[in-house]
């Protein structure tokens, strides 16, 4: 089974993300902010990275950054999933590294279909 | 919306067309529906239920056709899209080495999303189509459709079905809450409305055909009239693309599939099916036979 790693500052957001990646077969981990979300992949890389951008102790961009540098960190596909959508901050994600990028508000269609852009999960067929 | 306007909407458009919204589709209908009521002078959704519920059909009508037509998105499927940058542009550019031109139509082009797909694959080939002259020709049964497809503006949600993100960074510019196909990519795609049910011939010849999901509307004989005239005005080298619930299999022989790739026909050598539908028609009993 695949995992995900969760990554935002609000439960109720977490709460209905994990539930859709839960559907698609992945287990999840979640996190509140940048910093644990760090210390979780420091324990264990996961497969994908659903991310916040704005969260308080370390953001979703300077949490990509260090993941990006730790041992394998260039392997998990990362994908914000945030209210910051201008293009300034899309580009600026993409080149730091990120894998795609989801413009909050999202659904179970847009999950799908950004996993399956970056190969997570398997077209339907 | 509150729940009750969005299971009365539910309820309204399964009875009246079929079309089965799971229960997290609330955008979908807003993004169709409040338009709608804007332009039919409402306030909004509640307003508009509240009409139907008086007794509306016009109203009905209006909003059954605004919620089942053009459901498209960026590289639908994905896969035929795939078809067309690994099997058909590799053929057809070795195939028109010397004419140099290419002619594509998206034969249900709605509102754009297929079309500048494809013209986005092509861009994205630029460096082994230099000297090439690519057409793409999108063609509607309805003029509002082919507006929005020829302003090439899209809702945030919109563009994220489908749609990479590298290639919105690329191709598209943000204006407020939407986002715009940058010109140079607009200007790739020609657009005229056309039914399919009359005479398409004066389109010209085609290397490339895209028509899906629009058959499914048609009843046998029509689908089968549709084939033979596509067959005519396509090159006999040329490729058709079909939906992926759509086939020619039991309903012509104008077209033969394309070896492990689904949803791919190319003109059958022969050409064999030239016949007026009336002669044709005897082939639906024999496909239905089981031959």
């Amino acid at each position: 089974m695949k995992t995900c790693l969760v990554v935002d500052d609000s439960s109720v957001i977490r709460k209905i993300a994990s539930r859709i990646l839960e559907e698609m077969n992945f287990q999840i981990v979640e996190a509140e902010d940048g910093a644990q979300a760090l210390e979780a992949c420091k324990r264990e890389l996961p497969d994908a990275v659903l991310l916040d951008w704005n969260m308080p102790v370390m953001d979703g961009f300077e949490f990509m950054v260090a993941l990006r540098q730790l041992p394998g960190g260039d392997v998990p596909k990362v994908v914000f999933c945030t209210t910051e959508n201008g293009i300034d901050h899309i580009s600026k994600a993409l080149h730091a590294g990120a894998n795609e990028y989801i413009m909050k508000p999202f659904d179970k269609d847009i999950v799908a279909a950004k996993f399956q852009e970056v190969g997570l999960i398997e077209a339907p067929v | 919306m509150t729940p009750p306007d969005y299971e009365y909407l539910r309820k309204l458009l399964k009875d009246q067309s079929g079309l089965d919204l799971s229960a997290d589709k609330q955008y979908l209908i807003e993004s169709r529906l409040v338009p709608l009521s804007r332009k039919a002078g409402l306030q909004g959704i509640p307003d508009l239920v509240q009409k139907m519920k008086n007794g509306s059909t016009s109203l009905v009508a209006q909003v059954v056709e605004a919620m089942t037509t053009n459901e498209t998105f960026f590289f639908r499927d994905k896969i035929p899209f795939d078809h067309f940058r690994q099997a058909i542009m590799p053929e057809v550019l070795k195939a028109r080495a010397a004419r140099k031109s290419i002619r594509i139509w998206c034969a249900a082009g709605s509102t754009g999303q297929e079309p500048y797909s494809l013209a986005m694959c092509i861009k994205e080939m630029e460096s082994q189509l230099a000297g090439f002259r690519v057409e793409i020709i999108a063609t509607d049964l309805s003029q509002e459709v082919l507006e929005k497809s020829k302003a090439g503006l899209y809702s945030q949600f919109e563009v994220q079905r489908g749609l990479p993100i590298q290639l919105l960074v690329k191709y598209f510019k943000q204006t407020g809450e939407f986002w715009q196909i940058n010109p140079d990519i607009r200007a790739m795609v020609q657009h005229r409305q056309l039914n399919l049910l009359h005479d398409f011939s004066q389109l010209g010849a085609f290397d490339i055909i895209f028509c899906r999901n629009v058959l499914i509307y048609f009843d046998q004989e029509t689908k089968i009239n549709i084939f033979n005239r596509l067959c005519k005005i396509m090159e006999p080298d040329g490729f058709l693309v079909l939906g992926a619930a759509e086939t020619v299999v039991g309903l012509t022989d104008a077209f033969k599939p394309y070896p492990d790739k689904r949803g791919l026909y190319r003109p059958n050598d022969a050409r064999a099916v030239r016949a007026p539908a009336g002669l044709v028609a005897p082939r639906i009993a024999a496909a239905a036979a089981g031959m």
